[in-house]
């Protein structure tokens, strides 16, 4: 008996995710964006969400199909605008989306320090400038940081290229992104991955996301298509 | 309205380029920045880092070459070169904060006279804000470059005595590349290193900031 479910579609993968809860979404524009997952959770209908991640969508699918139909309530990201992100444009003009936004290294070590046990931590990024209102600052050895604290989720929406039966992950090229730290961040981490493999299928040596941090995983297909996107 | 024309965006980053240390750790911002790649020799050694999990980042890639998992900070389709590497994002930008990176080269809105950059908002009511990698950029690599015309489209000047644009970094920027002039950042100056088709006394009345004449030491 492992820990780790293997689920059989990407809408029993979702299941359960709450009203209100703050999901964490890998991926960077498309790549390692977790498409399936983010529909199932548009088909199971959870509502008043907070999403976590690097963009807020582009198009038509995943994180802006979940936009477009009113599921979101916020959005903590580092570059919500891009040439294709028309609903997140839309709602956040509308008023109906509310946007706290954050420089990308300090995103990423938001939720790195989510997964890692650490109470909140000083970085220089930000120092200075508008996003640093209302931050409390500090001088070590004559440089300026500010306090920046953890970013956990109720759940993390990761895209792996494999994972084997015990959940360990092995990601794809720049595709890897934001998974493992996510992965480490939340409360429940569901993957989706391009082939599940038998445990001992995959180098130890290779494992990038050991399966500690992973509870559902499910196969999804997927066509490594360009979408066509850019900025 | 200046009537100066400098050179041409390829020949401004082939400047950039011959100023790369051979075997340097860069990163290349978007737009502008990206074309420096276009010039750097073959045999630099030059390992281009992305920020979203990549060194050792090849040209952008074509027909069949083309991976919807492969791409750089401007999310367009790209190669990797013998001895590339991938990592996650918080290892990625650890590797800029943490200052593994040599030299860092941005577009910008606005430069000041002491460093200070603006290039990730016009702060434009209306204009929905999105910063990305910039501030981490800003502040993160050993040494950070600006590449940039020297005046907007209108002919206001971009270096600044003081940024008027939501700043992106404080005194962070060290050498200023431009198609008028190479501009170097120096605690309490500014030195002109080079001129590309103008004179100084025409950039300090553009400019409305003191200059240094630094052209002389540089052709030494």
């Amino acid at each position: 008996m492992t820990r780790v479910a293997i689920c059989g579609s990407a809408l029993d993968a979702v299941a359960g995710v709450a009203d209100g809860a703050t999901v964490l979404v890998s991926g960077f524009g498309s790549a390692g964006q977790p498409v399936a997952l983010i529909e199932a959770l548009l088909e199971g209908g959870a509502r008043e969400l907070t999403v976590v991640s690097n963009n807020a969508g582009g198009g038509e699918v995943g994180l802006a199909a979940l936009i477009r139909d009113g599921r979101v309530r916020k959005v903590i990201c580092s570059y919500p605008r891009q040439s294709d992100s028309w609903h997140f444009d839309a709602a956040y003009r509308a008023g109906q989306v509310e946007l706290e936004l954050v420089p990308q290294g300090n995103l990423a070590e938001r939720i790195r320090a989510a997964g890692a046990g650490i109470g909140a931590f000083f970085t220089p990024t930000g120092f200075g400038t508008p996003l640093a209102e209302g931050k409390e600052t500090r001088m070590i050895g004559g440089r300026s940081y500010l306090l920046e604290y953890p970013l956990p989720g109720d759940v993390a929406l990761i895209a792996a290229h494999q994972a084997d039966e015990l959940g360990n992950l092995i990601y794809r090229k720049t595709a890897r992104n934001f998974g493992p730290i996510m992965a480490a961040a939340a409360a429940t981490t569901i993957v989706q991955a391009d082939e599940i493999v038998p445990a001992g299928a995959l180098d130890p040596e290779h494992v990038v996301t050991p399966c500690l941090y992973v509870d559902r995983v499910v196969r999804v297909e997927r066509d490594r298509v360009w979408s066509g996107e850019g900025l | 309205m200046s009537t100066v024309t400098g050179i041409d965006r390829d020949a401004l980053a082939r400047v950039v380029a011959a100023d790369i240390p051979p075997g340097s750790f860069v990163n290349l911002g978007i737009g502008l920045p990206t074309r420096i790649s276009n010039h750097l020799p073959p045999d630099s050694g030059v390992m281009l880092h992305t920020e979203n999990g990549m060194l050792g980042m090849g040209p952008e890639a074509q027909g069949d070459q083309v991976d919807p998992d492969l791409v750089n900070a401007g999310k367009l389709p790209v190669t990797e070169r013998p001895g590339a590497s991938y990592f996650h994002h918080a290892d990625s930008f650890a590797m800029m904060r943490g200052g593994h990176l040599d030299i860092c080269v941005l577009g910008a809105y606005q430069v000041s006279a002491t460093g200070d950059l603006a290039n990730w908002h016009t702060g434009q009511p209306g204009d929905i804000p999105a910063v990305g990698g910039a501030m981490d950029l800003a502040i993160g690599a050993r040494h950070t470059f600006v590449m940039m015309t020297l005046l907007t489209r209108d002919g206001r000047p971009k270096l600044v005595p003081e940024c008027t644009y939501p700043l992106t970094g404080l005194a962070c920027v060290s050498r200023v590349y431009t198609d008028l002039a190479v501009f170097l950042i120096q605690p309490g100056r500014v030195v002109v290193r080079d001129l590309f088709g103008t004179s100084l006394d025409t950039l300090i009345t553009l400019l409305g900031v003191p200059l240094v004449d630094g052209t002389r030491e540089a052709a030494s």
